[in-house]
């Protein structure tokens, strides 16, 4: 399996990561040879496997929904990188991105 | 080297109960130990001094007041990847640098509430990703038998500090060796415990299906101590079992003979170690002079193990490390805009592991790729699973290497990634399948620990740890001190 940059480029932006061009080359390289590796589990035939997402046999766990406090607000302010009356700031969301949309 | 950092935890009970020493002593002692060595192992990302004198002299009060419990005055270390609201939590991540989280781990409060002593946070790998502990933000640690040589990884810290009696004993995490592979090479004992037998709440999440939290000690007996602490349901992580949890110190006394363990005959591998063969043979000797039943098992799909996992954990990781986008907590690089926040956050605070196995996570999901790799590695988590589903028809347990090798030389395994990869060959397999394991000493290879591993059926910690009681009680390697330190 051999990555292009636009590959790497492209599950860059699924993934959020600013990275550098040469983070991009090193990427490139090292996802295609570790990608090769994996390519051995190619050799089992598993049509007829069903697959295991996790390993304990528990579904739906349900609680009693009682009212108990949450984290004291103050606390969530105080680890917020940016916060304005009592509200977390952000930059700009919509417009000025190239999938902000319209203002 | 003060004689109390010698201690175990279960000596250390009895002579704190019986007044013969204080908390305050036996804490002063480790912190005294840590400001003497800890500048050559880097086992600590954060010493919380002032949190543990004052947990000791409240540990001294309980006792006083004879309502301690097994861990009260117990210093502990904890890797920093479990949440404290008194010390900073950062996963070795420039992400979390200086995050201090607002509630404990669930393992934490636990802890605290039983009286236990924080030395402080332990080093790991960036978000536990890694063997080596070199993927540290903050710098690797060090090998307390070979400074020059890795500790393992990803909880290196917490397997250093105890080897280098700097912690008496300490909680790492475990996602596909996390806690065996250190322990192995840093001849400590580690355990990873069944896949919800322990509560993650306030581990910062990896590869949710695959993580959890266990205890690094220098006899079987103490990680039996500390798991005994940290297991049980907790309504706050919904994949934690509510199931007994029996005394785990109270079945170690057990007769080897006639129980049935298996040897994997998969488990050999490309590159392993003549020193760590002929260790692993000497220990199946010890066994069978026990009594024990040495069984064949086969294993079929070990070689497919490492595959699989770097499949399954990177995606699990590219999900779970979203929520670090630099807008609710944690360290913002500020861009024009929310998207190019993200980007700026994200690739600055990033270390190159986490990068790469987001990048391959995010892959192995996306459209187009998602069966190929994400499902057909799910398939093949079924198959390893199924085979250890049939060896325990079999067996009691299962022994192995730990890893292929003894700890490496720092930097020699840095510029390939898969080659670092290899040194979870061994360890993988258990978490694909939830199944408990644990590294114990079993012998040595030019000097440097090598690690033997049990397996046990599922929610079966009792049997693994009686197994290896008993094996440790009939050698001598856990009783040797590391030999790296000037």
């Amino acid at each position: 399996m051999s990555l292009s940059v636009n590959d790497v480029e492209y599950v860059a932006s699924l993934a959020r990561l600013g990275l550098s061009d040469d983070e991009k080359e090193t990427l490139r390289e090292q996802l295609s040879s570790i990608l090769s590796h994996i390519e051995v589990l190619n050799r089992l035939d598993t049509s007829a496997i069903s697959p295991t997402a996790q390993v304990i046999e528990v579904d739906n766990v349900m609680r009693d929904d009682t009212v108990a406090p949450s984290l004291d607000h103050d606390e969530v302010m105080r680890i917020a990188p940016r916060s304005d009356k009592g509200f977390i700031a952000v930059p700009t969301v919509l417009g000025g991105s190239d999938e902000g949309g319209s203002a | 080297m003060s004689e109390l950092t010698r201690l175990s935890a279960t000596e250390a009970r009895q002579l704190l109960d019986s007044k013969a020493i204080s908390s305050v002593e036996l804490t002063e002692a480790h912190l005294e130990r840590i400001a003497e060595i800890d500048q050559q192992v880097h086992g600590y990302l954060h010493v919380m001094t002032d949190v543990a004198h004052s947990q000791a002299r409240h540990a001294d009060s309980i006792i006083e007041n004879g309502e301690a419990t097994s861990l009260t005055g117990i210093p502990i270390a904890l890797k920093d990847i479990l949440c404290t609201v008194d010390a900073p939590t950062t996963a070795a991540s420039k992400i979390l640098d200086g995050y201090v989280s607002p509630y404990d781990a669930t393992v934490v409060r636990k802890l605290r509430e039983a009286g236990a002593v924080f030395l402080g946070k332990a080093n790991t790998d960036e978000f536990a990703m890694g063997s080596s502990t070199e993927n540290s933000a903050f710098g690797p640690t060090h090998n307390p038998w070979d400074l020059d040589r890795v500790p393992g990884g990803s909880s290196g810290g917490s397997a250093a500090t105890v080897s280098a009696h700097e912690a008496m004993v300490s909680l790492g995490s475990d996602t596909g060796g996390s806690i065996r592979q250190p322990a192995g090479f840093c001849g400590v004992v580690g355990m990873k415990p069944t896949y919800g037998r322990v509560s993650r709440f306030g581990l910062l999440a990896f590869a949710s299906s695959l993580d959890q939290i266990g205890p690094f000690s220098r006899t079987v007996s103490d990680a039996a101590l500390l798991l005994n602490s940290i297991a049980g349901h907790d309504p706050y992580d919904s994949t934690s079992i509510d199931i007994d949890v029996p005394d785990f110190t109270a079945t170690l006394d057990y007769d080897l003979k006639g129980k049935r363990i298996g040897i994997a005959r998969e488990y050999t591998a490309d590159g392993m170690e003549t020193g760590v063969s002929t260790a692993f043979d000497d220990s199946v000797r010890t066994l069978r002079d026990l009594g024990a039943n040495l069984v064949e098992v086969s294993l079929p799909h070990t070689e497919y193990g490492l595959a699989t996992y770097y499949i399954t954990s990177p995606a699990e990781a590219s999900a779970n490390l979203a929520r670090y986008d630099g807008i609710k907590y944690g360290n913002r690089k500020e861009g024009a805009t929310l998207q190019e926040t993200y980007l700026r956050t994200r690739g600055e605070g990033f270390g190159p592991e986490v990068k790469r196995r987001i990048m391959l996570g995010t892959y192995a999901l996306s459209s187009g790729y998602y069966d190929a790799y994400y499902v057909k590695a799910q398939k093949v988590r079924t198959l390893i699973k199924r085979d250890f589903d049939m060896a325990f028809e079999h067996v009691d347990a299962i022994v192995a290497p730990t890893s292929p090798t003894v700890a490496f030389p720092i930097g020699s395994r840095t510029e390939d990634p898969y080659q670092m990869y290899l040194a979870d060959v061994f360890t993988i397999p258990a978490n694909m399948a939830g199944i408990p394991g644990i590294s114990i000493p079993g012998g040595f290879s030019d000097g440097l620990p090598v690690g033997l591993q049990f397996l046990g059926k599922a929610f079966d910690e009792a049997t693994v740890l009686s197994i290896a009681h008993a094996y440790e009680q009939a050698t001598d390697w856990h009783t040797r001190e590391p030999t790296g330190i000037a």
